[in-house]
C-alpha cells in the first residue's frame, strides 16, 4: 500500500460537534486539490458525521481508523 | 495541469509541493458538486427570530455545520435575533428613550444572551459556558467567527433595525444588506431549506 502524504493534521481531540468537521473545512479552504488531512477526533458523533460531511462535499474518506475512543480519519480533497 | 490557487495559506503544504509539486488533480471549489445522478444541494436559509442562548446556539451550531458542508447558507436576523449581531461592547444603543430603554433592559450582543428558562439571574448561562468548555463545545460567538469565515451571510431585517432605531455602525462587522420580507419568502419559495429558530 502507498505511503498517504498528509497535508495537514487537525487535532480535534477533546472537541464536540460540530467543531470537528468546522475544522476539516476551514483546512480544507486552505488546500490543493488532491491534499489529504488528517483529522483526530475523540467526538463519538464524528464517525457518521465525516462520512456525511464527505458525501455532501464530495471529498474522499481514505482511511477511518480508531484506538480506543480517539477516531483517524485520513480524506482526501478533490 | 498545474493552477496557482489564491487561497492556498498552508506552509507545510506549500513545503510538500516544492519538493514534490503540486498534485495533477483539477482543482474543484469546496461548495459543491453534486455526484452524478444526484440531486443538487439546496440552500439553506435559517431565520434566526430569537434572542435566548439556547436557540442563538442551535443557529450557530446549524449555520457553521451547513457552511462547512459547503451549503449556500443564509440566515436572515431579525427581532430579539437582531440583538444578538450588535456588538458585545456597545451597551446602549437606539435613538430615543424607549429604544434605550429596551437595550438597557435587554442587553445586546453575543456574549449576553440569556437562557430562557433556568436563567437564576445569570447563573444559568455561566453554568452552560464552563460545561460547554469542559467538553469542547464551542461558545456562540466562535461558531458564529467559524461560520462567517465558511462563507455564511448573515442578513439583518431592515424592519426591526428602525424599529430598535440600530444602526449599521452597532452591528458586529460583515453583516450582509439589510433586507426585508419579501427576500425572505423569496428563498423560502425559491432554492433554499427555511429553518424558523
Amino acid at each position: 500500500m502507498p505511503v498517504i502524504e498528509i497535508s495537514q493534521s487537525i487535532d480535534a481531540r477533546g472537541l464536540s460537534c460540530p467543531l470537528p468537521i468546522v475544522k476539516t473545512a476551514q483546512a480544507m479552504k486552505t488546500l490543493r486539490s488532491g491534499a489529504t488531512v488528517e483529522l483526530i477526533a475523540t467526538d463519538h458523533g464524528s464517525i457518521k458525521d465525516v462520512a456525511a460531511w464527505c458525501r455532501a462535499t464530495g471529498n474522499i474518506l481514505l482511511e477511518q481508523t480508531s484506538d480506543g475512543a480517539v477516531y483517524r480519519f485520513l480524506i482526501r480533497r478533490t | 495541469m498545474i493552477t496557482e490557487s489564491p487561497t492556498r495559506l498552508d506552509p507545510l503544504a506549500d513545503a510538500i509541493a516544492a519538493v514534490e509539486g503540486w498534485p495533477e488533480a483539477e482543482d474543484a471549489p469546496l461548495d459543491a458538486m453534486p455526484a452524478e445522478g444526484e440531486a443538487k444541494t439546496r440552500d439553506l436559509l435559517i431565520i434566526d427570530y430569537s434572542g435566548d442562548l439556547e436557540k442563538v446556539w442551535a443557529t450557530m451550531i446549524l449555520a457553521s455545520t451547513s457552511g462547512a458542508m459547503g451549503v449556500k447558507t443564509r440566515v436572515f436576523v431579525t427581532f430579539w435575533g437582531l440583538q444578538v449581531f450588535v456588538k458585545d461592547s456597545k451597551r446602549v444603543t437606539g435613538e430615543n428613550w424607549m429604544q434605550r430603554m429596551l437595550s438597557v433592559m435587554q442587553r445586546p450582543g453575543i456574549s449576553h444572551r440569556k437562557l430562557s428558562k433556568m436563567n437564576f439571574l445569570g447563573m444559568g448561562p455561566w453554568m452552560m459556558g464552563r460545561l460547554a468548555r469542559q467538553y469542547g463545545v464551542a461558545s456562540p460567538k466562535e461558531l458564529l467567527e467559524a461560520a462567517q469565515a465558511l462563507g455564511v451571510e448573515f442578513i439583518p431585517c431592515q424592519m426591526t433595525m428602525d424599529l430598535f432605531g440600530l444602526k449599521p455602525e452597532d452591528m458586529i462587522e460583515g453583516m450582509g444588506e439589510p433586507a426585508g420580507a419579501a427576500t425572505v419568502i423569496g428563498m423560502m419559495t425559491g432554492d433554499s431549506v427555511p429553518l424558523f429558530i
